[in-house]
């Protein structure tokens, strides 16, 4: 990242050997440049060559994961500071804190549940911490043991006590957990325990600067699958070091800011909790702690995390095909829309609203809106006919009536002519369909 | 290790905007509120200036609304009497302002008439001290007829009003010109149109382009909110880079939005993977604004009492100086 081919160049053997299944070193060079090939093709190339070309590329952001199998939790590898101009990659991993010092188990067993169906959406708590309040490392290990006995999902074991941390982290190492954390106090051996077992490790700092100061070492003793802290825990001090990670990892290439960050929320209201977790979301977390446990608080959060971490640049749509608003009966009304995400929601809020049983015919334009997909041909006579025929519209409905958007009433006739159905024009924005609603379909499709 | 901080060097600020008037400027409120003013992105105390904390409006209808009956137990005693509903929304659940949605005037629902909407944003204008913004009921050609009569019974007050579109911003912003209320331009989602409707605003009066609130159109969480957060993350940093027509305050009805969702209303029973449905409803409608003010919104209008509260402190912790 960030070098050129020519710059690569320079470390390369130039012998031309062929080695690398490339005809010339510089072709080699210009492949690594574009992402096409990888370093260790080359068999020649010398460690020195080697550890400049890494660093030199290494993403900004380094990738770290947690946790096993399915439940791998990969956290960094950003690349913006803003959303617009790209994208987020990896959304923050929201962890719920159990303390070794409450009903463990109890907690535990509801943790697998915070799950969430929604728009077609699955949503996922994906991580949980364990924390050492007790400062008893048999309770702690045994509460580590509970979790992890209840659930696969990804670990964070939080105790800066290292004899307290070697139990409970050597019960579940094979898990891959987060250990929390390494302090200026004891960093030498949490590096040691944490290296040992291969597992992450969070570095907690006392301010920006001490942070710094302590990555430095901890790398320096060998262990780079790192985590920061910058110790804040009110929320507008941590909104500005979290600003600062990102700023001068991705700008500056600030090495000992390279690393995914994590925020522990501070607030004991649940929806305050909730709120100041959203802000820690929403600017540069890659992982929140935060107590709060019940359904009805982390579906908003996760909801916004989902959000958060769409592309920008791709049109988000819902899957194509018949939806059913309230509970249709076979003269329910049949709205035509495209499976433009948005457009989509708007038009089933609207039609939701007029309390008119219905369906909304979702037309599979590619996740564009009516008059530009109008305009592409994907929202078309042709395209809303093989819609109506994929979804067996015909042995839904006792009547062959459609309504189609106002913006595309030039499609009645070849629709009508195409499909066989009748097309009844709707209004021009979805904000009119209430009101068209009542007046056409009080009494169902006549 | 001494680390370097990143301070962003902006050209420039966003405009800020008086809302209401005391009886030396020929109103009645007991103070004013400015909004506006910010010289970094939002809540980065430690490379610029946010003068103002943003502020937070409940919303008063001139009917009984059709919202979810949680609310019953909060306003169910107010929602025949605009005044009353006001005063509460100030004096027991502590709104800094005060939103009147003068949806009655619909004429699909009680077509009220331009004198009685006058007549409801007196009332409340009698009922509370803090600045009232107001807005019609969003069928442009009923809502052309009210603004005036609005305008000239409230004139003085320094009412924020809307709104104003693309396809339809004279009459409201002429009835703020004659009256020197401020303008909300609405556009949908779009820093384009955002731009050149402060554009037109400016070139029917110059002075109407220090009273302008923009309204970029805020989406509900889960319902498109990551357009509107981006476009206002533009819209703010083209601002503070120095673009003027994009320097206004912003402002987004977010108890509104979140509301209409499935997820803020339905049922326990009906769907019981998803929660208890209050609180639910009150994070669905506070994490929206959680999520505006973050993008830079200076006037956030609720719904519910417990997400203002819970808003409200968010802003507190938020305006607490991060400087380094």
């Amino acid at each position: 990242m960030g070098l050129t081919g020519l710059e690569i160049y320079k470390h390369l053997p130039k012998t031309n050997c062929k080695d690398c299944g490339s005809p010339t070193c510089l072709a080699f060079a210009m492949a690594l440049a574009s992402g096409k090939a990888s370093l260790e093709a080359c068999p020649h190339v010398t460690d020195e060559a080697k550890e400049a070309l890494d660093s030199a590329s290494a993403p900004p952001i380094k990738l770290v994961k947690v946790g096993t199998g399915d439940h791998v939790v990969e956290l960094g590898e950003e690349t913006e500071i803003f959303r617009h101009d790209k994208r987020f990659f990896h959304p923050t991993g929201v962890a719920v804190l159990i303390s070794d010092t409450e009903d463990v188990a109890a907690k535990a067993e509801n943790f697998d549940g915070l799950e969430f169906e929604r728009v077609g959406m699955h949503y996922i708590t994906d991580m949980v911490a364990v924390q050492c309040d007790s400062g008893d490392g048999g309770k702690f290990k045994e509460a580590v043991e509970t979790v992890a006995s209840k659930t696969e999902k990804a670990l964070i074991l939080m105790a800066e006590d290292p004899a307290v941390m070697e139990g409970a982290l050597e019960a579940v190492a094979e898990r891959k957990p987060l250990v929390y954390a390494a302090t200026a106090d004891n960093f030498e051996k949490m590096v040691e325990l944490a290296k040992g077992k291969e597992c992450p490790l969070v570095v907690k700092g006392k301010d920006l600067n001490d942070l710094a100061e302590l990555v430095e070492k901890v790398v320096g003793l060998g262990h780079k699958e790192l985590v920061l802290d910058s110790g804040a825990r009110e929320t507008s001090q941590v909104l500005a070091d979290l600003t600062q990670f990102r700023r001068l990892a991705v700008r500056k290439k600030f090495r000992p800011f390279g690393y995914p960050a994590i925020a522990i929320t501070s607030k004991e209201d649940p929806k305050e909790e909730i709120v100041q977790a959203g802000v820690y979301v929403s600017k540069y977390a890659d992982v929140v702690v935060l107590k709060a446990c019940e359904k009805q608080q982390l579906l908003p959060l996760l909801s916004w995390r989902q959000n958060l971490y769409t592309d920008p640049q791709k049109p988000i749509a819902v899957e194509a095909g018949l939806y059913d608003v309230g509970e249709p009966g076979d003269n329910a009304p049949v709205y035509v829309t495209t499976n433009f995400s948005l457009t989509y929601f708007i038009v089933e809020g609207e039609v939701e609203s007029s309390r008119i049983p219905s369906r909304i015919l979702s037309v599979d334009t590619g996740g564009i809106s009516v008059l530009t997909a109008y305009a592409d041909n994907k929202f078309s006579a042709e395209t809303i006919t093989e819609a109506i025929k994929k979804c067996g519209l015909e042995d839904k409905v006792n009547h062959k009536k459609l309504v189609l958007p106002g913006h595309v009433a030039v499609l009645k006739g070849t629709l009508e002519e195409e499909s066989g159905w009748e097309v009844m024009v709707g209004p021009r924005e979805a904000s009119g369909i209430t009101k068209y609603a009542k007046d056409n379909f009080s009494g169902g499709v006549s | 290790m001494a680390v370097e901080i990143l301070k962003e060097k902006y050209r420039s600020k966003v405009g800020q905007v008086v809302l209401g008037a005391t009886k030396d400027d020929g109103g009645t409120r007991s103070h004013t509120i400015t909004v506006g003013g910010e010289s970094a992105l939002p809540y980065l105390h430690f490379e610029g200036e946010i003068p103002n904390r943003p502020v937070v409006a409940l919303e008063v209808w001139d009917m009984v609304p059709d919202w979810n009956p949680c609310f019953e137990n909060y306003y169910g005693d107010v929602y025949n009497d605009p005044g009353a509903w006001a005063k509460k929304c100030v004096d027991e659940y502590g709104a800094d302002l005060i939103q009147v949605r003068l949806k009655g005037a619909d004429p699909d629902l009680n077509d009220h008439s331009p004198e009685a909407c006058a007549e409801t944003v007196k009332k409340v204008l009698e009922a509370v001290s803090v600045p009232v913004m107001v807005i019609g009921c969003g069928k442009s050609e009923k809502d052309n007829t009210i603004y005036s009569p609005i305008a000239e019974a409230a004139e003085g007050e320094n009412l924020v009003m809307g709104v104003a579109e693309l396809e339809n911003y004279k009459a409201v912003t002429s009835a703020c010109m004659a009256n020197n209320h401020v303008v909300i331009a609405q556009s949908p989602i779009d820093i384009n149109i955002c731009k050149q409707l402060n554009i037109l605003i400016a070139e029917m009066s110059p002075a109407m382009s220090s009273r302008i609130i923009i309204d970029p159109t805020v989406a509900a969480l889960g319902y498109g909110i990551e357009y509107s957060y981006s476009i206002m993350e533009r819209a703010r940093n083209g601002a503070l880079q120095g673009d003027k027509m994009l320097a206004m305050p912003m402002y987004g009805n977010a108890g509104f939005e979140s509301w209409r969702q499935k997820e803020a209303n339905i049922s326990d029973e009906e769907q019981p993977g998803w929660g208890e449905q209050e609180e639910r409803g009150i994070l669905w409608e506070a994490t929206t604004a959680m999520a505006y003010l973050q993008s830079g919104i200076d006037i956030l209008v609720m719904r519910h009492p417990e997400a203002l509260k819970v808003i409200k402190n968010n802003i507190d912790d938020l305006m607490k100086d991060n400087s380094y």
